[in-house]
């Protein structure tokens, strides 16, 4: 991270003389401005944000079925029933192993992609869309082609065509949970889905290496391939893989689409979201239970976020370092 | 904040002013299109229908919408597995239908979501199966016109099952049995779905138990069930059961294209399978379970409710009046030309030719001697429940009994909520 900002810190330098110059306009105070320009972002996220949370901090201690509105106040009924609910909490496990598995996996193949990439001399440009193609693909559709025709139980489906070339019987991918070929299903899925996208950020990186570095080293004995990249690349590209394992952390967490579309009926494979949806706005339409699960889920990131605030030292001012 | 005062100021303010008129384009725009199109001014009613899987089904909804003159009638078309969840979405906003079709479920009635229909169903009350009157009855009133019975069970190969010498099974283990015999390396022995979940309710049946009984306890807990479920989840792990086809089971194409010998669906895919096969098809119930049991089909089907919600009662009870009450013809067309679907009108059942002979008459016979019907206090949070234990106990390996208790809570809970 040191690198970039302290290079990023030196331009705002420059324009210092210019902030003598008295401002035009009668409308120039910055109060002023300030409301008018951050005003409507303002108004947004208090419609579309705190007003909801408030909203479901009040329906979570209501028995709240079939409407928003309600008039049976339960006390904390809602918030037991969802911490014994298994499937709430089965939830919670559901997503850790999500992001165990789909963290890594996304950030070793976009970075081995971006790698490969980047050595190329010709095609370039060609390699670098046909990678990111997919990301433009929405994760309905892919969930469906995934469903329908990768992954089907059937002989046909082109997942049992090609195990069966080996011999293997066919395999329910999704409707067995045992062995849990699901994950198998949906971690591929948004593999193919997000890599693409990764594998920009970790190009344009290791672009801005610079190449004296490698020259550096080379003088200095070091030999190409592994020693480089684990004493050279690998350290360069670190203000970029932490924010690439947040961001997908982060887009873990959002995990909804293919989860939703790909298993069906299914007491297991559902993250946080996929039950709070199931619990407040599929067939049981229980807005007490639901909220208070959001809620619960809420405490939740806002610890995590601290937590992971304290480690990462985001949000500290640069001059605290 | 030191951008704010330099010189580019103009520029910027133009960009910012620019972005904060986007962001309140957006937000107004919000509130503009709800998906009606009669708007404010217009006598519109819209309607929320699932999509049916037969050709024809939508045009023939839409015609019967504009055939209509005292209003203007739209419909929407909600394709997808989930459309529970989008109807009782929907319910709750401002653009919530008018009318819909759904199954009769009490918490509906009980939260005062559907609208008391016995004026317009009463003077013609004779001419219903009493059974479909009687699932939309709570305490003398009645809250949805049924359009449609649609008996469900289990569609055979008679050649297939002929070839691998298997007569039609009596028994779950029969069933069990048939599949296994039934299995090459390129067809399967039965396919129930890719979830299961539609042959719960005629499992529980066969096994000789009930949802709920006539006090509306549950009357599920049975060692019957339980014997069941353990069957079933033989079956499910025995490698002969179809699983993870391309369409669920009311689907007629696992058994068209040959992916199965068995299949369980329901009598609107009679038609299509006929055709594709022609005599080469068979039907029985689900097979009892155990010595206690009975075999079972679950007549499901479909009726027309108003939302009491709405801001068009009404006009949208005089519509479901005049289509499905009034006219005959419609609702002869809308059973019978598409797929097949028996007719809760006795009077248009009785004169029905194409329900006379063959298969459409053994499907009827079926309907009228192994039938259950919907069972208004099993609502859609049970109906859930008994999801869970299917997956639980038959396609996880849970225990059985364990699965049951965890479903008894549930129900229990959802009892008192609606009964105290």
């Amino acid at each position: 991270m040191s690198t970039t900002t302290s290079r990023d810190l030196a331009e705002p330098a420059n324009t210092e003389p210019v902030k003598a110059r008295p401002r035009r306009g009668p409308r120039g105070n910055a109060t002023f401005n300030f409301w008018v320009f951050t005003g409507p972002f303002l108004i947004g996220l208090l419609i579309f944000v705190y007003v909801p949370i408030g909203w479901s901090v009040w329906l979570s201690f209501f028995e709240a079925r079939f409407t928003v509105t309600p008039s049976t106040f339960v006390g904390f009924d809602n918030y037991r029933y969802m911490l014994e609910n298994e499937n709430f909490t089965g939830a919670l496990l559901t997503f850790t192993v999500f992001a165990a598995i789909i963290v890594p996996t996304t950030w070793a193949l976009s970075l081995g992609l971006a790698l490969l990439v980047n050595r190329l001399r010709f095609m370039r440009a060609f390699f670098r869309s046909v990678f990111f193609l997919p990301t433009a693909c929405s994760y309905v559709a892919a969930s469906l082609i995934w469903k329908m025709s990768l992954f089907n139980g059937v002989r046909f489906g082109l997942a049992n065509t090609v195990i069966g070339w080996f011999g293997a019987e066919n395999v329910a991918w999704l409707a067995n949970p045992d062995p849990p070929w699901y994950w198998l299903v949906i971690v591929t899925a948004r593999l193919w889905l997000q890599s693409g996208f990764y594998m920009i950020l970790f190009l344009a990186a290791l672009q801005n290496i610079p190449g004296e570095l490698y020259e550096a080293a080379a003088l200095d004995g070091a030999k190409p391939g592994w020693q480089t990249f684990r004493h050279i690349t690998l350290p360069q590209l670190r203000a970029t893989s932490t924010a690439v394992i947040l961001l997908l952390l982060i887009a873990a967490y959002q995990a909804f689409d293919e989860f939703f579309n790909l298993l069906s009926k299914t007491t297991w494979g559902r993250p946080p979201l996929v039950e709070l949806y199931y619990t407040a706005l599929g067939d049981s339409q229980d807005y007490g239970a639901g909220s208070a699960g959001a809620v619960i889920l809420t405490l939740l990131i806002v610890l995590v976020t601290l937590f992971q605030g304290r480690i990462m030292g985001f949000g500290r001012g640069e001059g605290s370092k | 904040m030191s951008a704010m005062s330099n010189s580019n100021w103009s520029r910027r303010s133009l960009l910012r002013a620019a972005a904060g008129m986007t962001a309140a384009g957006t937000l107004a725009a919000c509130g503009g299109n709800n998906g009606r199109s009669g708007g404010s001014s217009g006598a519109g009613l819209v309607q929320y229908f699932h999509a049916y899987g037969e050709a024809g089904t939508e045009q023939a909804i839409k015609k019967y919408a504009a055939a209509y003159d005292k209003a203007k009638v739209s419909t929407q078309w909600i394709t997808g597995s989930n459309f529970e969840s989008k109807l009782f979405a929907s319910l709750l906003t401002d653009s919530a239908p008018d009318l819909f079709e759904f199954h009769p479920q009490i918490q509906l009635v009980k939260s005062g979501q559907v609208a008391d229909l016995t004026d317009i169903v009463a003077p013609v009350k004779d001419d219903f199966n009493q059974a479909d009157i009687q699932s939309h009855t709570v305490d003398g009133k009645i809250y949805g016109v049924r359009m449609i019975d649609d008996p469900q069970f289990f569609f055979y190969r008679k050649s297939l099952l002929e070839k691998a010498g298997v007569g039609v099974p009596q028994t779950l283990d029969e069933l069990i049995e048939a599949a296994a015999k039934l299995t090459t390396d390129k067809v399967k022995g039965v396919y129930l779905g890719n979830t299961l979940q539609a042959v719960i309710r005629p499992m529980i049946w066969a096994a000789g138990a009930d949802t709920l009984d006539a006090r509306n306890q549950p009357a599920y807990h049975t060692d019957g069930v339980v014997e069941g479920l353990s069957k079933m989840r033989k079956l499910f792990t025995s490698g002969d059961l179809l699983l993870d086809a391309p369409a669920d089971y009311w689907d007629p194409s696992a058994l068209t294209q040959g992916l199965t010998a068995i299949q369980f669906c329901g009598m609107w895919a009679m038609p299509v399978m006929q055709q594709a096969l022609g005599d080469d098809l068979g039907i029985f119930p689900f097979p009892k379970v155990g010595d206690a049991g009975k075999p079972s089909v679950y007549n499901g089907g479909w009726s027309m409710f108003v939302n009491a919600k709405g801001d068009r009662v009404e006009e949208a009870k005089e519509y479901v009046k005049w289509l499905w009450i009034d006219q005959k013809e419609y609702q002869e067309d809308w059973s019978l030309s598409y797929g097949f679907h028996i007719p809760p009108r006795t009077s248009i059942a009785q004169s029905a030719a194409k329900l006379k002979t063959g298969l459409p008459a053994e499907g009827v016979k079926l309907f009228s001697e192994y039938g259950h019907f919907d069972n208004i206090g099993w609502t859609q949070a049970m109906i859930k429940a008994t999801e869970d234990v299917f997956a639980d106990s038959v396609r996880k390996d849970g225990d059985p009994e364990a699965s049951l208790d965890k479903c008894d809570k549930v129900v229990g809970t959802e009892l008192k909520k609606l009964f105290g």
